[in-house]
């Protein structure tokens, strides 16, 4: 039996973030991980999935210059890929991360015990580990359980039915994907597949891709699917997979009312993620939920004293940045301190072509505002940065929401090549409750993109120079 | 246009500086004839010096603290007439700089240029970047950083309820400081006590006006004066009879009896045979100046500090009298309007804390004074009496005397004195 201040179950970024914080903070703190950790962000979602489409897009601008070549570079032929090798390649960054947080781990004096957690009371779990069963029992149990890929009713998971997990794993490039689900990870896998070489066809149960985001913020994005010659059926759904002789076909029946047979090597569902709330003894705990989710308070607080809930489990948005923080703010909540989770807004990142960003309010969230707006943005068409990289012509722009009252910036939006790495000037600006007179007197250095976010809140004032 | 140059006028008899207490005008600010200019303070009285113009600030001299000559330059004005310098001269260039008190805030005389030149506007404020809170609109969010939010998370203080002065209403570090300061805070941090803050910050007061002068006086007593204390138990049973009776009888036509009065009676009576206790020691000439008159300072607490307000001539009034009189200096003196002669001159003091009394302080006497006499608190006690144990009202005395040029053999008697006085209050009223 261990008996210990802090049991946190679940190793990905809510949960080694919440170990080492507890750590820090001199409590001692055991982490129960089943697989390795880093949990799906590290190991099976955001880092691999970033791996793969840069190595998809360096591939991509390869093929781009075979024969006449772009930009004055030109290929004598085409390039040729490994998908074994790249796959090794992005096992070597895992590899590399998941040490690292082992190493912070111990350094912030976490015991780690590796295995599945079952919990029999709220505050007591047992781990089948490799050397026999523990008991764990601790005065504060933070769960960081995650959640896994969401399937779809007849299309279980298995055969030429994947996820986005295996995905990241395939040992060679698939000459037919169909990808079910127009979702950011869908469309981010669906469009590296692409620019390696497979026939992609996304299908989307609704009339638009990208649902979260608003049309004007897609339509580059659609615009770069339908030039690189993705199908998309939207309005569509697959009602089943059918296999013959070893090969599959999709069976989608279209907005038309239409079936088509749509041949696949594979079928990758990206319909979403499910919270891991199953297999694990959380019914013994009596703790509430919250629709599919354990229900929290602004402290991550179950229902159950010091049961403490952290990302995915916890709901939307399933982002690793926001599981993060909510597991440094429950440890020192344990320590001692007086925290509350109230973030102004919570980044999200789409990285497809061209990448999307958007923290904050958009101009359809005016109501919620309760105010009138000033929306302005400013296209990369105009800005020198981005032309010099070739990437002024994909219908990118940075777009800034305001009150109209008093200048405050609600909302950014972006999207664009490399917008990823603005968002975090945007979320500084909203969090720091800057006016669109505190961005446009902010020296923004030339020549970077972040010139655009610079004369978008110029615009706003009515001054912008370079439109 | 031209200038006028304002000098601290003479504010009182034999004053010959004033100390800076708190500017109502700045550079660049529009007065009217009679505003308000500056509050200065002399001894202990403190004076708003109206404007004798109207016009537009161009420079002062002092900040709160600096001590200014009387007939010194205060500030300059433009004015908008050619009878410009009626009073203090023209000043046409950096010879009318302040010749005294060093003058951080004022600009180093204005240049000669500047004189036919309309004074500068106050720097333009953007509209954006009021320095005053700006009202929040209905139910938007409060704009603060997230360290601010934070720290007032941890001080349990809902940032709804802080005036942010940043742009667009946002709310700093200062305007959360400036909130806790202003003692709002507590309702709302009482009401959510899940943790108790720790607090970091010091405040720094800077020792000026009337709290500098009972500094320094204070430090001199003790310094120059060998304080020699005597405390001694009264029954003052009949005394307080004597007290509720006079109070019942006369109900509210008359003003209502405190011990005081009948402190200052004992006095009256007893200061004859003691010349020595009601004197002033001019301890740098080596004379002490023992008086006839007896002018009782009371010690009374004010928003400001202590000062002491003086019953002129109590030989000359009777117990009515005293108690009227002290009664209308101590509302005078709280509520600031006490005049210089009201405030000073005093021969002997009497300090009492009413019912925080305690049972025996050790008063600080009030220099050039060589004595002060302090009253505690009234308890009933079991005493012995006639080997009887009764109860008695009993209050004790605690008095400070200059043992310089009081000898402790006398300081005792004259406390004596004052014990027989009070215990057989009769005795207070027969000549």
């Amino acid at each position: 039996m261990i008996r210990t201040k802090v049991l946190v179950v679940g190793g990905g970024p809510g949960g080694y973030v919440a170990a080492i914080r507890a750590g820090q903070l001199g409590l001692e703190t055991v982490l129960v991980e089943a697989d390795r950790l880093g949990g799906t962000c590290l190991v099976r979602g955001c880092i691999p999935s970033k791996a793969l489409i840069h190595a998809a897009g360096k591939f991509d601008d390869m093929r781009g210059c075979v024969g006449d070549g772009t930009i004055g570079i030109a290929l004598r032929e085409a390039p040729t890929i490994d998908l074994n090798r790249t796959v090794l390649w992005k096992e070597g960054i895992v590899d590399r991360l998941t040490g690292g947080v082992g190493v912070l781990l111990r350094k912030a004096k976490v015991r780690v015990i590796e295995g599945w957690a079952t919990f029999c009371d709220a505050k007591t779990c047992t781990v089948r580990t490799r050397e026999g069963v523990e008991v764990i029992r601790a005065e504060h149990v933070i769960l960081a359980n995650g959640s896994t890929p969401a399937s779809l009713p007849g299309l279980a998971f298995g055969g030429p039915v994947i996820s986005s997990t295996e995905a990241l794993m395939l040992a060679r490039v698939p000459d037919r994907l169909v990808v079910v689900g127009a979702g950011y990870i869908g469309l981010e896998l669906g469009t590296a597949f692409r620019k390696l070489g497979s026939e992609v066809t996304v299908v989307e149960a609704r009339e638009r891709i990208l649902p979260n985001w608003d049309e004007p913020l897609t339509n580059p994005v659609r615009r770069w699917l339908e030039r690189a010659g993705v199908m998309l059926h939207l309005g569509a759904a697959v009602e089943m997979v059918e296999l013959s002789e070893g090969a599959a076909a999709a069976r989608v029946r279209t907005r038309d009312g239409v079936t088509v047979s749509l041949a696949a090597d594979q079928v990758l569902v990206t319909v979403g993620r499910r919270p891991l709330t199953n297999g694990w003894g959380m019914e013994a705990m009596a703790i509430d939920m919250a629709g599919p989710f354990v229900r929290i308070d602004d402290r991550c607080r179950t229902s159950m004293r010091d049961v403490w809930a952290i990302g995915d489990l916890v709901g939307e948005p399933m982002l690793a940045h926001k599981a993060s923080a909510q597991g440094e703010m429950v440890a020192e909540l344990i320590g001692g301190a007086r925290r509350r989770f109230d973030p102004m807004a919570i980044p999200a990142v789409c990285f497809t072509d061209p990448e999307i960003v958007s923290v904050g309010l958009g101009p359809e969230d005016a109501g919620s505002a309760g105010t009138d707006l000033i929306v302005s943005q400013f296209p990369f068409a105009a800005n020198g940065r981005a032309l010099s990289m070739a990437a002024g012509d994909d219908g990118g722009f940075v777009r800034v929401v305001a009150r109209a009252d008093d200048h405050r910036v609600l909302g950014i939006q972006a999207v664009g090549t490399h917008v990823s790495e603005l968002v975090g000037e945007f979320t500084l600006a909203i969090e720091m409750g800057a006016l669109l007179e505190d961005v446009a007197g902010t020296i923004h250095a030339h020549p970077t993109l972040t010139e655009a976010f610079h004369e978008a809140s110029m615009r706003g004032l009515g001054r912008a120079i370079h439109i | 246009m031209g200038r006028f140059v304002f000098k601290l006028p003479d504010v009182g008899e034999g004053i010959a500086e004033a100390e800076v207490v708190g500017w109502h005008v700045a550079v660049g600010s529009t007065v009217g004839e009679d505003d308000p200019l500056v509050d200065v303070m002399t001894d202990k009285a403190t004076v708003e010096i109206p404007s004798p113009r109207a016009g537009r600030v161009v420079a002062i001299t002092g900040s709160p603290g600096d001590k200014i000559r009387v007939g010194a330059e205060l500030l300059v004005l433009d004015i908008d007439s050619d009878e410009a310098s009626q009073d203090g001269a023209v000043s046409t260039g950096p010879a009318a700089a302040p010749p005294a008190a060093p003058a951080p805030k004022a600009p180093d005389g204005p240049p000669p240029a500047a004189a036919k030149a309309p004074a500068p506007e106050p720097p333009a404020r953007k509209e954006t970047e009021p320095s005053v809170a700006v009202p929040r609109p209905n139910g938007a969010k409060p704009s603060a950083s997230p360290a601010v939010r934070r720290r007032a998370h941890e001080l349990g203080i809902a940032l709804q309820f802080i005036p942010g002065t940043g742009p667009a209403g946002r709310i700093g570090h200062a305007d959360l400081d400036a909130y806790i300061a202003s003692g709002r805070s507590a309702a709302v941090a009482t009401a959510r006590p899940a943790r108790r803050a720790r607090l970091d910050n010091i405040e720094e007061i800077k020792i000026i006006g009337l709290r500098r002068r009972i500094a320094e006086r204070m430090q001199e007593s003790k310094r120059r004066i060998p304080h020699y204390s005597y405390v001694e138990e009264l029954d003052v049973t009949a005394l307080e009879e004597l007290r509720a009776h006079l109070n019942a009888r006369h109900g509210t036509e008359r003003l209502r009896l405190t011990l005081l009065p009948f402190l200052s009676r004992a006095l009256v009576c007893a200061v004859p045979r003691f010349p020595q206790v009601n004197a002033l020691f001019d301890d740098e000439a080596g004379i002490v100046r023992r008086h006839a008159a007896l002018h009782i300072g009371i010690a009374t607490q004010t928003s400001q500090g202590l000062m002491v307000p003086v019953v002129r001539h109590a030989e000359t009034l009777d117990l009515w009298e005293l108690a009227s009189e002290i009664s209308r200096l101590a509302a005078a003196t709280r509520d600031g309007k006490a005049v210089r002669d009201e405030l000073s001159g005093s021969t002997l003091t009497i300090t009492s804390l009413g019912p925080f009394g305690g049972i025996v302080t050790t008063p600080v006497i009030n220099r050039p004074e060589v004595a002060i006499i302090g009253v505690n608190r009234i308890v009933e006690r079991p005493v012995v009496r006639g080997g009887q144990i009764v109860i008695r009202k009993m209050m004790n005395l605690s008095s400070s005397f200059d043992h310089r040029v009081v000898d402790g053999w006398d300081a005792a008697q004259f406390v004596q004195a004052l014990k027989g006085l009070l215990e057989q209050p009769a005795t207070l009223f027969v000549e």
